[in-house]
């Protein structure tokens, strides 16, 4: 038997971290439970360190996307910087802080992905991964995006018209909504784990627009932005963009669409009907009832002195989309 | 455990000193520094909505300190620890006083007609405002000098802080969207330390009763007089 006497100035076992540990290390201190500022602190600290390469977490790699650049789909507005656009998101199903998803989301897998258009069509069809940037013309559109927590930014999209996808499938007459479902997978979102972590949403988000709404020429499915494929916390590989509606509408990291005939509850109607409406198109007229939407505070570059409070558009803007409102109360149907 | 260590420490006015300074470096510090990160755009896509909850946050939290200094004094026999409670306290207001002044300057952008209507139809900005109203009274009130001349005044006006405090946790609760669980967290603690408090909420009700009880048994007894 092989006795060994270790040096004195060795470091023994016990004084080792163990890499599982180090690895997780910033996870460890969330979870001590350093709530409110410190919780702020954490989430800055991680989100600088992962985008500018000075931490160890893996950042999401995108790639550069072939586009043509349509001049109406261009724009004026001044955008808001591509570091702001990729971390500040609302998506629940990785945490309910803007910082979260940006954090919490970097080793999500989009390869392989299905999504799947069925329903009430007479030609179901599902696409992969590849087909997503592949069966399509992939255009540049640079919308204006307003969230209904009134701050919004102008986003260059990449993708193509939802009208063109549906048309593949041959909708059948009896179709009226469209109903959209994100991916639910509690292992790589931890948002769906449990209904705390989540914002008490019952998973998987749920969304859904009139059919005439998604055959807009503006309706967009988007797999890209800044001239590369989605990050995941901006809903990768694709995802639903309504420019006209709150930015909730804009489902994220879409696996289903399907066609019915019956109008869906989605899931921010589920969880506040009074507050957040099938419709919800932006609206500077109809408050939410616990803030103004009259202006909003448009995020581009500068600190706190920023003046950039501005007056909300009707339609965030894109008047052509009144046509699909005509003899329609948008005071009741909000 | 470390109720049961303070016990067997005696805090001297030395150790309160160090308390005081540790405190006022760093809340001072952290307001400077997350002010300073906002203003050069370094805290987030939207410095606006992350100063908010700094100050929010941090006013909250100084509040609870503050609340908590009394029992804790109170149970492990340090009177001492009372003096920290006037500079938390202020602190705690200086942080509310931030989140109202970046509310209007940075977020409203100081358009006026909007604060008031914004003031009148939201409840959560009715009630976080009526809060910093009643932290402004106290810290007015807060000197020496004004606490000596108002008396007996001083410390009924100064239980207002239980009715702030419970406005602060509805406002915190009222402003979330769906992401209920911290605010819910934040109240819990604020009715645990207004429980250790009890018997000072009941006194009053119980001197009420004890007065109507004595009338009662006096008018008996001047009523078997006459009989």
């Amino acid at each position: 038997m092989l006795i060994r006497t270790p040096k004195s100035s060795e470091i023994k076992e016990n004084q080792v971290t163990d890499e599982h540990v180090y690895q997780n290390r910033r996870q460890l201190l969330k979870s001590m439970g350093f709530l409110g500022a410190s919780a702020l602190l954490t989430n800055q600290h991680a989100s600088a360190s992962s985008w500018f390469g000075g931490g160890d977490d893996e950042t999401f790699k995108t790639s550069a996307l072939e586009f043509s650049q349509p001049k109406h789909f261009q724009s004026e507005d001044v955008l808001t910087p591509e570091q702001k656009i990729i971390s500040h998101n609302n998506f629940y199903e990785f945490g309910t802080g803007k910082a979260d998803p940006v954090t919490n989301s970097q080793s999500f897998k989009v390869d392989p992905w299905s999504l799947t258009i069925d329903g009430l069509v007479e030609k179901p069809i599902t696409l992969g991964y590849d087909d997503l940037y592949k069966g399509f013309d992939l255009e540049e559109r640079i919308y204006r995006l307003r969230c209904v927590e009134a701050w919004s930014m102008v986003v260059p999209w990449i993708g193509f018209s939802l009208a063109d996808l549906i048309k593949k499938a041959n909708p059948l007459s009896s179709a009226k909504y469209v109903v959209f479902d994100t991916l639910y997978d509690p292992e790589q979102m931890p948002g769906q784990r449990n209904r705390f972590s989540g914002g008490g949403i019952d998973y998987p988000y749920v969304e859904g627009l009139r059919l005439d709404e998604a055959m807009h020429p503006l309706t967009l499915m988007s797999v890209g932005l800044y001239g590369k494929t989605l990050p995941p916390q901006n809903g990768a590989p694709i995802r639903l963009v309504v420019p006209w509606k709150y930015g909730f509408k804009s489902i994220k990291s879409v696996v289903r669409i399907r066609l019915t005939d019956k109008k869906p509850t989605t899931t921010w109607e589920q969880l506040a009907a009074n507050e957040y409406g099938f419709y919800a198109n932006v609206n500077p007229q109809v408050d939410h009832p616990r803030w103004t939407q009259a202006s909003e505070r448009r995020i581009t570059t500068g600190g706190l002195f920023s003046r950039n409070r501005i007056a909300t558009q009707m339609f965030n803007g894109y008047p052509e989309v009144a046509t699909l409102y005509t003899n329609m109360d948008l005071r009741k149907n909000y | 455990m470390g109720v049961v260590v303070i016990k067997f420490v005696r805090i001297t006015p030395a150790h309160t000193f160090w308390l005081k300074v540790s405190l006022h470096i760093t809340s001072l510090s952290l307001l400077c520094v997350t002010y300073y990160q906002a203003f050069t755009d370094q805290l987030g896509a939207d410095p606006v909505k992350a100063i908010l909850h700094f100050t929010g946050i941090g006013a909250f939290n100084l509040l609870l300190l503050s609340l908590l200094i009394s029992p804790l004094a109170k149970y492990c026999r340090q009177g001492q620890l009372v003096t920290l409670r006037r500079p938390i306290g202020l602190y705690a207001f200086t942080y509310a006083a931030s989140h109202f002044s970046s509310y209007l300057l940075f977020e409203l952008q100081l358009e006026w007609p909007l604060l008031l209507s914004e003031l009148i139809k939201r409840p959560y900005i009715t009630v976080g405002f009526a809060a910093l109203l009643i932290l402004s009274l106290l810290t007015a009130t807060s000197t020496k000098s004004i606490q000596k001349r108002m008396g007996r005044t001083w410390q009924k006006t100064h239980n207002w802080v239980y009715v702030a405090s419970l406005l602060v946790a509805l406002h915190y609760l009222w402003s979330v969207k769906s992401e209920i669980i911290q605010p819910i967290i934040y109240a819990l603690v604020l009715l645990v330390l207004l429980a250790s408090r009890k018997a000072k909420f009941l006194k009053p009700i119980k001197s009420a009763l004890n007065k109507r009880a004595n009338k009662r048994t006096k008018t008996q007894q001047s009523k078997k007089k006459l009989a």
